[in-house]
């Protein structure tokens, strides 16, 4: 292929820059359009306009009501947001998220990180397999998998079952305030393990081998080679995917609103489900207000994830 | 390692991947019970007497023939929108000079960080006075061109070569006839994990059809499942809706199961589902 399109290739450098080349550049620009055009459009009417108009809406009082007649609508600057905050209701869940945050993403990146280091060990029989037995979570439909969490999570169900085949009384786990809201939590990190799994994999396969021949030789056992190589060249991995799983934990709602619906006593809902709550009220002044608050965090969080992608590469 | 420890870390892996198969184990199992026998023994680990009862009553009474089909017009948009307009955009963005394409890359980057709850209310909005509410075009659009296929594309895209562009230009072929005819048989593995990314979007899609789909009519499996379970819940009929989850799942493992590496690409090379 290459041999026949290189003498092509030589009379494309030797077109020189005429008033003829500009006027093409300019064709160029309508045609790249005409390409981005599909695209554009989706992102203006789904992204761009809702974007700019759910911050429009947030300082106003827009109520369900209120569709038909948008300009009749009052505004009312940032009284929303300071509603919000003075709401025991979003308070809590605020907290409740950066619970979930605060638990999700440790144990996520553990369980991913001891995976990927064992894979990665020199295991090399079932390797594949094992591989993509912990990737299928990843995939799986959350509403399925929230079906099946209740059933197996109730009073008589599999898991008191079991712990009852060792001696326990299972507790009612997703009836009780307390208990609840670890099942949720451990439903987010089954779905989302896998994928710091394979960052994980996929970042200490970039480290070269010979690092650790040269440490072997100087004597280094296998603890120190993990606290003096692996974790140090991991850095930008582990940052990466801490950030990206911080976005993930802080727009949860699927979890939360199918396992418990956000109850018992409001234990695991999220800031998320209170948008959407607020929006099911008709409140969607209060509810655009609620979004923009996770817009914020997770826009502080992104502009540091690119500052540090930038920074290495 | 040493000789020792190698069959302990085998033994914890196996372990491990037992435990993170346990929840299919638990809805397969499940949904082969009938009610009576849940009722009897909520918690047994397996049937005692197999049946298929619960898929058939999903069908034949609780619509899930229609949810099966809309759930699969809504994936072939969103798939056939991602392959042609996020293809299109990620060619332009990587191998046209023109003028914006920064601030026209910029704008899909930023798209990218944008967080759904963020939207939602306002894309709700703007569905309805498109008169789309209710539809499966209305359910499909918002995905049909993701930000993230984009830029899958255009990072593909900057590993061919110009002078293959070029080439072509020189020899008379116009923008379009590039793209269909050189850039997209050459860019299978772009193609392919957009296409995966963005079926997986959308067969798994929960609380965009939850707010779009207003009836029966245009629930898509997930929405259906969901309703079904609020149905039930009184009577706890576990089997069915076991089975419902099973039907929503199987689709996509068994895709997985052919397609894993390009899964795992997608997935794992953006971060992002």
């Amino acid at each position: 292929m290459t041999t026949t399109l290189a003498p092509a290739a030589e009379r494309a450098r030797a077109v020189p820059k005429t008033a003829a080349h500009k006027a093409s550049r300019a064709r160029r620009t309508a045609v790249a359009w005409l390409f981005l055009a599909p695209f554009g459009l989706v992102f203006l009417v789904y992204t761009a306009i809702p974007t700019v108009a759910a911050l429009a809406l947030s300082l106003t009082d827009i109520r369900g009501a209120d569709l038909r007649t948008p300009f009749a609508v009052d505004f009312t600057g940032v009284d929303n947001y300071l509603r919000l905050f003075q709401d025991d209701t979003f308070v809590r869940d605020i907290l409740n998220t950066a619970l979930f945050v605060a638990v999700g993403v440790p144990l996520t990146m553990g369980i991913g990180f001891t995976l990927a280091l064992a894979l990665n060990s020199g295991i090399s029989r079932l390797r594949g397999v094992l591989r993509t037995v912990f990737f299928a979570p990843v995939v799986t439909n959350v509403v399925a998998v929230a079906l099946i969490w209740q059933y197996a999570f109730h009073l008589d169900g599999t898991v008191n079952k079991l712990l009852g085949a060792i001696g326990f009384a299972g507790p009612n786990w997703l009836d009780d305030p307390n208990l609840a809201m670890p099942v949720v939590i451990l439903l987010g990190v089954w779905r989302n393990f896998g994928i710091a799994m394979v960052l994980f994999l996929a970042g200490l396969q970039a480290v070269p081998r010979d690092v650790y021949e040269a440490a072997a030789l100087d004597g280094a056992g296998r603890w120190r080679q993990l606290r003096h190589i692996t974790l140090p060249l991991l850095l930008p991995t582990t940052l990466m995917v801490s950030v990206l799983l911080t976005v993930f934990y802080l727009q949860v709602f699927d979890e939360p609103y199918l396992l418990t619906g956000g109850g018992p006593l409001g234990s695991t809902e999220s800031v998320a489900l209170y948008t959407y709550r607020q929006f099911g009220a008709g409140e969607f002044g209060m509810s655009s207000a609620a979004s923009f608050v996770t817009l914020a965090l997770v826009t502080v969080v992104s502009v540091v994830q690119f500052r540090l992608l930038r920074s290495r590469t | 390692m040493n000789r020792a420890a190698r069959p302990v870390m085998y033994a914890a892996l196996v372990l491990c991947a037992l435990l993170t198969m346990l929840p299919f184990a638990w809805g397969v199992s499940g949904s082969l019970r009938s009610l009576d026998e849940i009722r009897s023994d909520p918690g047994a680990l397996f049937p005692h007497h197999l049946t298929f009862g619960n898929f058939t009553r999903l069908f034949e009474t609780q619509g899930f023939g229609r949810f099966l089909v809309n759930s699969v017009v809504v994936a072939l948009i969103v798939v056939a929108g991602n392959i042609l307009a996020a293809s299109a955009a990620g060619y332009a963005l990587a191998k046209l000079d023109f003028a914006g394409r920064r601030l026209a890359f910029g704008a899909v980057m930023a798209a990218m960080m944008v967080p759904f709850t963020a939207v939602f209310v306002t894309q709700f909005v703007i569905t309805v006075d498109l008169g789309l509410a209710d539809t499966l075009a209305g359910i499909a659009l918002p995905g049909a061109a993701l930000p993230l296929s984009v830029f899958i594309v255009r990072q593909y895209a900057l590993s061919v070569p110009d002078e293959l562009l070029e080439a072509a230009r020189i020899d008379g072929a116009g923008e379009f006839r590039i793209f269909f005819r050189i850039f997209l048989p050459l860019a299978g593995p772009a193609v392919a994990t957009i296409t995966i990314m963005s079926f997986l979007n959308s067969w798994n899609n929960f609380i965009w059809p939850l707010v779009v789909a207003q009836s029966m009519s245009t629930y898509t499996l997930p929405v259906g499942l969901a309703a079904t379970s609020q149905a039930a819940a009184h009577v706890t009929d576990y089997g069915l809706l076991l089975a419902g989850a099973i039907v929503v799942m199987l689709p996509v493992l068994v895709l997985f199961l052919f397609l894993q590496r390009y899964f795992v690409q997608g997935i794992a090379g953006t971060g992002l589902r």
